[in-house]
């Protein structure tokens, strides 16, 4: 069917917006930070070139050095335990068990309430003096340390247990989805030949859940990267540097430290990682054909 | 399965219990309390006077149960310079939520409505390049966008809170209508233009009415994630307009002195008080929101 010149211009009137935001937002406002990632641009932003100098100071600069190490030690904890433990709750979910739709409730609610809220609540869980060190103690393990939270050596662990707890329950619905979508006459077959169910799980489950795997792994290393909220609330970043990560390294040098080259830098390095973590899947999916 | 078991009927022939039945009771029961721990301390917490937060009974039950520290947190905890309670931050975020969730599934649908049944020349070029974006970090934007809106002289205002959420929730509502729409049968589509319907009107009149699970759907969404954001918040409404969430992390964050940790918790439980509501309200539109809205970061 062929479009009037009417109906294509109600078309393009009603894509202008995504048109617009495309252009301008997304090409424009990230083509603008990489610039500027460029320049010697302090306060205020100028064009006065300066090549890679600002990744030279970002390579040189201990808060930031700081920050890409906590985000790896978040990031490589963050993804496999959230994985691993929302696949084994999926699955204990799956064993026809009663109450299911209770029990996926409690599994799932924290993934409702924000980074904020959830950084919160687990500050005060895991303050050494009232929470639950205090609590171990006066359950009569007098040793118990759980003082994590305020040594900078161990304070990323913290927002590590915040974000398995917050995140959890994501990838367990996305597992479950999994799950109920394996074939019926996989189970026969594998009851027919006598197979122990973990083994049918480990062997052939497991393989066959790739793409249940792959989306969870993306979601949760984008959330990885953007990773700000959390330390703001739990830790503002502390003790001293100790809970510092990249987004919030960003968002201090261009609002606080007024140091916009580094800032941009930083983000522009930011960049690289999602489009390393993003890139091969976007191939693979579209590769399996269609966006969806 | 023994013989008699087949005779029970069929409600209570589910699986008997046996060790490795008990097992998986064990690790749900247990898992489960460790995601209610904090909801349960939350609460307690916040019932309690601060002479029995002192005795570090965290897990205790409330001796004498209160609600003190739920009004003091409603109508006088302070921000650090301003003593009015959290409520301020909830007007806020109500005034920001309403016109940002209606606008961004308006624009959503409407765009995701072009690039499904219109064959516009590009669109799925556009809407592949909107899939893509969606990963992007916002520090990446906000700097640029801040200066484009002091530009166009709106600063920070509620105004701009409304268009930025509307921009970053464009990929995902496009995404949803447009799967939705592409899934519905065509033939509806060209009886409709073939009745000489136009564009506006068929999105208004067909369209659009049956759309409404995915309205559905995107309205938890939108809802559950501008209600929870706190950056974009923190640096585009403007100090007049601050959200729930910037508030109470100056509320706990910047106190001096003897933290007032029931307040604390009763506003962060009041700060919660709307996802928790959508998300048990909605139930499994929650769980279909997560699976549509996915490919957002």
């Amino acid at each position: 069917m062929r479009l009037s010149l009417n109906s294509r211009l109600s078309a393009f009137s009603a894509l202008l917006p995504a048109l617009l935001v495309m252009l301008v937002v997304y090409v424009g406002a990230t083509s603008w930070t990489v610039w500027m990632s460029l320049t010697n641009s302090r306060m205020l932003p100028n064009n006065n070139f300066v090549g890679l100098r600002q990744y030279e100071m970002l390579l040189g600069n201990d808060r930031w050095i700081t920050s890409v190490h906590n985000i790896v030690i978040y990031g490589v904890l963050l993804v496999s335990l959230a994985l691993v433990v929302g696949f084994l709750l999926a699955v204990a979910i799956d064993q026809r068990v009663r109450a299911e739709d209770t029990i996926r409730s409690i599994y799932l609610y924290p993934y409702s309430m924000s980074f904020i809220v959830t950084g919160l609540v687990w500050q005060w869980l895991l303050n050494p003096t009232l929470g639950i060190q205090h609590v171990l103690r006066s359950w009569g393990f007098e040793g118990a340390t759980f003082d994590w939270i305020v040594r900078p050596e161990t304070a990323i662990y913290c927002l590590v247990i915040a974000g398995v707890w917050q995140a959890s329950g994501l990838v367990m619905a996305i597992m479950l989805a999994g799950l109920r979508g394996v074939d019926e006459e996989i189970w026969k077959a594998a009851r027919v030949d006598g197979l122990p169910k973990w083994r049918v799980y480990v062997s052939i489950i497991v393989p066959m859940m790739g793409a249940s795997f792959a989306t969870a792994a993306v979601l949760l290393s984008t959330g990885v990267v953007r990773l700000y909220d959390l330390s703001v609330s739990m830790t503002n970043g502390g003790p001293g540097i100790a809970s510092e990560v990249p987004a919030k390294f960003v968002m201090d040098h261009l609002f606080e430290r007024a140091n916009i080259g580094l800032a941009t830098a930083a983000a522009t390095t930011m960049l690289i990682t999602v489009i390393a973590v993003v890139a091969p899947y976007l191939y693979w999916r579209a590769r399996k054909g269609g966006m969806r | 399965m023994t013989a008699a078991a087949q005779f029970l009927p069929a409600a209570r022939r589910s699986k008997r219990m046996n060790p490795a039945r008990w097992g998986l009771y064990a690790f749900i029961f247990i898992t489960a309390l460790y995601f209610l721990l904090p909801l349960y301390v939350m609460v307690v917490t916040s019932l309690k006077p601060m002479a029995e937060i002192r005795q570090g009974n965290l897990l205790a039950l409330p001796m004498s149960p209160s609600v003190d520290a739920w009004v003091k947190a409603w109508t006088s905890a302070c921000t650090g310079l301003t003593c009015q309670g959290i409520r301020i931050g909830f007007f806020n975020s109500v005034r920001i939520l309403v016109p940002s969730v209606a606008i961004s599934i308006l624009v959503g649908s409407l765009t995701g409505y072009a690039l499904s049944l219109w064959r516009v020349r590009g669109a799925n070029i556009l809407f592949g390049a909107m899939m893509v974006v969606a990963f992007i970090p916002y520090q990446l934007f906000i700097y640029p966008l801040v200066r484009v809106f002091s530009f166009a002289g709106l600063g920070q205002s509620l105004l701009t809170i409304v268009i930025i959420h509307t921009i970053f929730g464009l990929p995902t509502m496009t995404l949803l209508f447009r799967n939705y729409f592409a899934s519905l049968p065509v033939e509806l589509f060209k009886a409709a233009r073939v009745d000489g319907a136009g564009f506006y009107q068929i999105y208004a009149r067909i369209m659009m009415p049956m759309a409404t699970p995915m309205v559905v759907v995107a309205v938890i969404l939108q809802t559950t994630g501008i209600w929870n954001d706190f950056i974009l918040g923190l640096v585009f409404a403007g100090r007049d307009n601050l959200p729930m969430t910037v508030q109470l992390n100056n509320i706990v964050n910047s106190t001096q002195g003897e933290r007032a940790y029931n307040v604390d918790m009763a506003a962060t439980l009041l700060t919660a008080l709307l996802p928790l509501a959508v998300y048990f309200g909605s139930g499994r539109w929650f769980v279909r929101g997560i699976a549509a809205g996915a490919v957002k970061g």
